[in-house]
């Protein structure tokens, strides 16, 4: 279908850049996500305070400002400051790492309101029941909510991670040899655009179906115990 | 600070050209989406499959990719774009932006839509039907009155999106807020200043729209509140 001159090998090498961005980014995601959602449902002010503000800031502001200042911002702000304190350091963040931290960060905060969304949904009752026979905090954890709480934030998650998918197209703009970015050299090389950037849009597509079917599948698994009418 | 303060006002400007963006890309998207959301609920399979699959190509791609398949991508059929008098707008990039931005939120907005319109109860459509209402009455006095009210959450949300998606569109060298911010670090080699100040200003931008659809969900909502309670002050009155 698509005649890419030899350079499909690039396309190639870029999915599989792409996917383990995709993959540590999301990792992350997930770790924040926790520790955000137990923040905001915090009794301690300054723990809700924070997640709040973490969530606010990151839904305010476009993934393409937060990835510059993550990789030209921050190792210059280290500098700047190590200066002042009579350091001469020089700081080269690898492309790879800004991504996945960025992204990371990002949709940590996407899976914050999931996770919360997901605590709210376990009923009332099942927690205080656990207390009433007195489980720890950790067993309740541990046998009544986590359990619970993956099939409540399951479609949630799935949401997340596909948009997290297309996000990493972004890291391309700090030159990671990712999909689109290889996608763009080969273009370059091969002058011809639409068939490069098409063939990597499907690609993506491709990626997103296949999500799509795992979803389906990961939330029939959780949701085994479910009677349905 | 001060190279803060004398950016100031080009800052300001690229935040024009980010507004007029999203309100020309939302406005066109938004006129597109209606349709779009009725023709992917059409009984018609030739008319909702090709639908079908625009939504699902652009909600299914990154929109960096979707902005480089039209403004790279159109490079490569320039002769035919030049003999059908197209390339005087392929060649500019804003026009590509507006494209693509356009196509983009038109098909998520579609899909918002499309489960507003099958979240009417059905009960009030049947009730129209008993009434007699034909069948673009029906959909102009019930379904899409109703479906508006119902998408708005999720609309706001599409728009809070777009408005941050235009940032990408500095990519193809438009001087919008991060594009200006981009042109002045690569002058003054002070990236987190004028990022973090670039960041505070879509911050304020996008509460701004928050708060915007937050006033009109109420205003749209009036009939669903409780009206205000004056029965007890003419009671103590009299």
């Amino acid at each position: 279908m698509f005649d890419l001159k030899g350079y499909g090998w690039m396309l190639w090498d870029g999915v599989q850049l792409t996917i383990a961005v995709a993959v540590c980014s999301m990792v992350l995601a997930l770790l924040l996500g926790l520790i955000g959602s137990w923040g905001k449902l915090s009794a301690s002010p300054a723990a809700r305070l924070a997640a709040e503000t973490y969530t606010t800031v990151i839904r305010g502001v476009p993934e393409l400002i937060l990835i510059l200042i993550v990789y030209y911002g921050v190792p210059t702000l280290i500098q700047d400051v190590a200066a002042t304190m009579g350091f001469d350091i020089f700081i080269d963040f690898n492309s790879f790492i800004a991504g996945f931290l960025t992204i990371g960060f990002i949709y940590g905060a996407f899976a914050t309101e999931v996770f919360r969304g997901a605590y709210h949904a376990v009923p009332r009752g099942q927690i205080e029941a656990a207390n009433a026979i007195g489980m720890s905090r950790m067993l309740m954890a541990r046998r009544i909510l986590l359990p619970q709480m993956l099939r409540f934030a399951l479609p949630g998650l799935g949401n997340v991670w596909m948009v997290l998918i297309k996000a990493t197209a972004l890291i391309s703009v700090i030159q990671l040899p990712e999909l689109l970015r290889n996608a763009d050299i080969a273009a370059r090389a091969v002058r011809q655009p639409f068939t490069f950037f098409f063939a990597a849009s499907l690609i993506y597509l491709a990626i997103t179906v296949v999500s799509m079917v795992v979803q389906h599948r990961g939330e029939a698994w959780a949701n085994r115990g479910v009677r349905r009418s | 600070m001060e190279l803060i303060w004398n950016s100031l006002p080009r800052l300001f400007d690229g935040a024009l050209l980010t507004i007029q963006i999203t309100v020309v890309s939302v406005a066109l998207g938004l006129l597109a989406a209606v349709p779009l959301a009725l023709l992917r609920l059409s009984h018609n399979p030739f008319l909702r499959l090709p639908v079908y699959a625009y939504i699902f190509y652009f909600r299914g791609t990154p929109f960096i990719v979707q902005l480089f398949l039209i403004y790279y991508g159109s490079g490569q059929f320039r002769d035919t774009l030049e003999s059908a008098g197209l390339w005087i707008f392929f060649r500019e990039a804003y026009f590509c932006a507006v494209l693509a931005l356009t196509l983009n939120t038109a098909a998520y907005t579609a899909e918002i839509f499309r489960g507003a319109i099958q979240g009417v109860p059905f009960g009030e459509i049947e009730a129209a039907r008993a009434c007699g209402m034909s069948r673009s009455l029906l959909y102009r006095r019930i379904i899409l009155p109703k479906a508006l009210r119902l998408a708005l959450p999720a609309y706001s949300n599409e728009v809070v999106f777009l408005l941050q998606t235009t940032s990408i569109v500095s990519i193809i060298a438009l001087l919008d807020l991060t594009g200006v911010a981009r042109v002045i670090i690569a002058r003054s080699f002070e990236p987190y200043k004028l990022f973090l100040t670039a960041a505070v200003f879509y911050l304020v931008m996008t509460y701004g729209v928050l708060y915007v659809f937050k006033k009109v969900e109420f205003w749209l909502s009036g009939h669903l509140r409780e009206r205000p309670d004056d029965s007890v002050k003419a009671v103590v009155i009299r």
